[in-house]
């Protein structure tokens, strides 16, 4: 008697079984905060993009971008690009630690931050500047 | 005839232990479908068909 209970009792606690690793398997990333700064990096990417692709912004190895070569940008235009880039750090910054926030584990910040840096960089298209592990600037 | 409910109490046991450390220790595969998915929103580049849909039916995951 004891034992047939004991044996429903951990069926019923094995169906458990693949809903947690369900759980487990994703990160959440459908917040209102991840999402709004989602929505401005998509819209700055409009005016990045060409700044990626001429080689004056490039992407560094933690996981945020730099301006890689002034020159490249015309003098007028070179305020602005810097602010571009001042802004899109803040909002990077924001969405890892937003992730790492939303998932319980604040601590988890740097983590994601190196994993976005490998995902920027091996997303990037050909022709676009990114810092190898060592630091220096690599064409992809 | 009790070996069975002890099989089963260590894999229960050891199910759990997993679920726990699956939680602690940062979960490398998911964050990286993670990061995959943002970064394809932010940069756009999956495109799903030539419709202006910004709301995809399978992102609402």
């Amino acid at each position: 008697m004891y034992s047939q209970i004991f044996r429903l009792w951990m069926l019923v606690a094995l169906l458990w079984v693949p809903f947690l690793a369900f759980a487990a398997a994703d990160l959440e990333i459908n917040t209102p905060a991840i999402g709004s700064l989602k929505m401005t990096m998509q819209q700055r990417h409009d005016q990045l993009a060409g700044h990626y692709a001429s080689g004056a912004v490039g992407l560094t190895r933690d996981g945020l971008i730099a301006m890689r070569d002034a020159a490249l940008v015309p003098l007028a235009q070179r305020q602005a690009v810097n602010g571009l880039v001042a802004a899109e750090n803040q909002d990077r910054r924001a969405l890892y630690r937003e992730i790492a926030r939303a998932n319980g584990h604040p601590e988890w910040e740097e983590e994601i931050r190196t994993t976005f840096a490998q995902r920027w960089v091996q997303k990037a298209a050909s022709g676009w500047w990114y810092q190898n592990q060592s630091g220096a600037w690599v064409r992809k | 005839m009790r070996t069975l409910p002890m099989a089963m109490a260590v894999l229960l046991a050891a199910t759990v232990s997993s679920c726990v450390t699956i939680n602690i220790y940062f979960p490398a595969a998911a964050a990286e479908k993670a990061a995959d998915k943002i970064i394809d929103e932010v940069w756009q580049l999956k495109k799903q068909g030539d419709a202006p849909a910004p709301a995809k039916p399978d992102e609402q995951k």
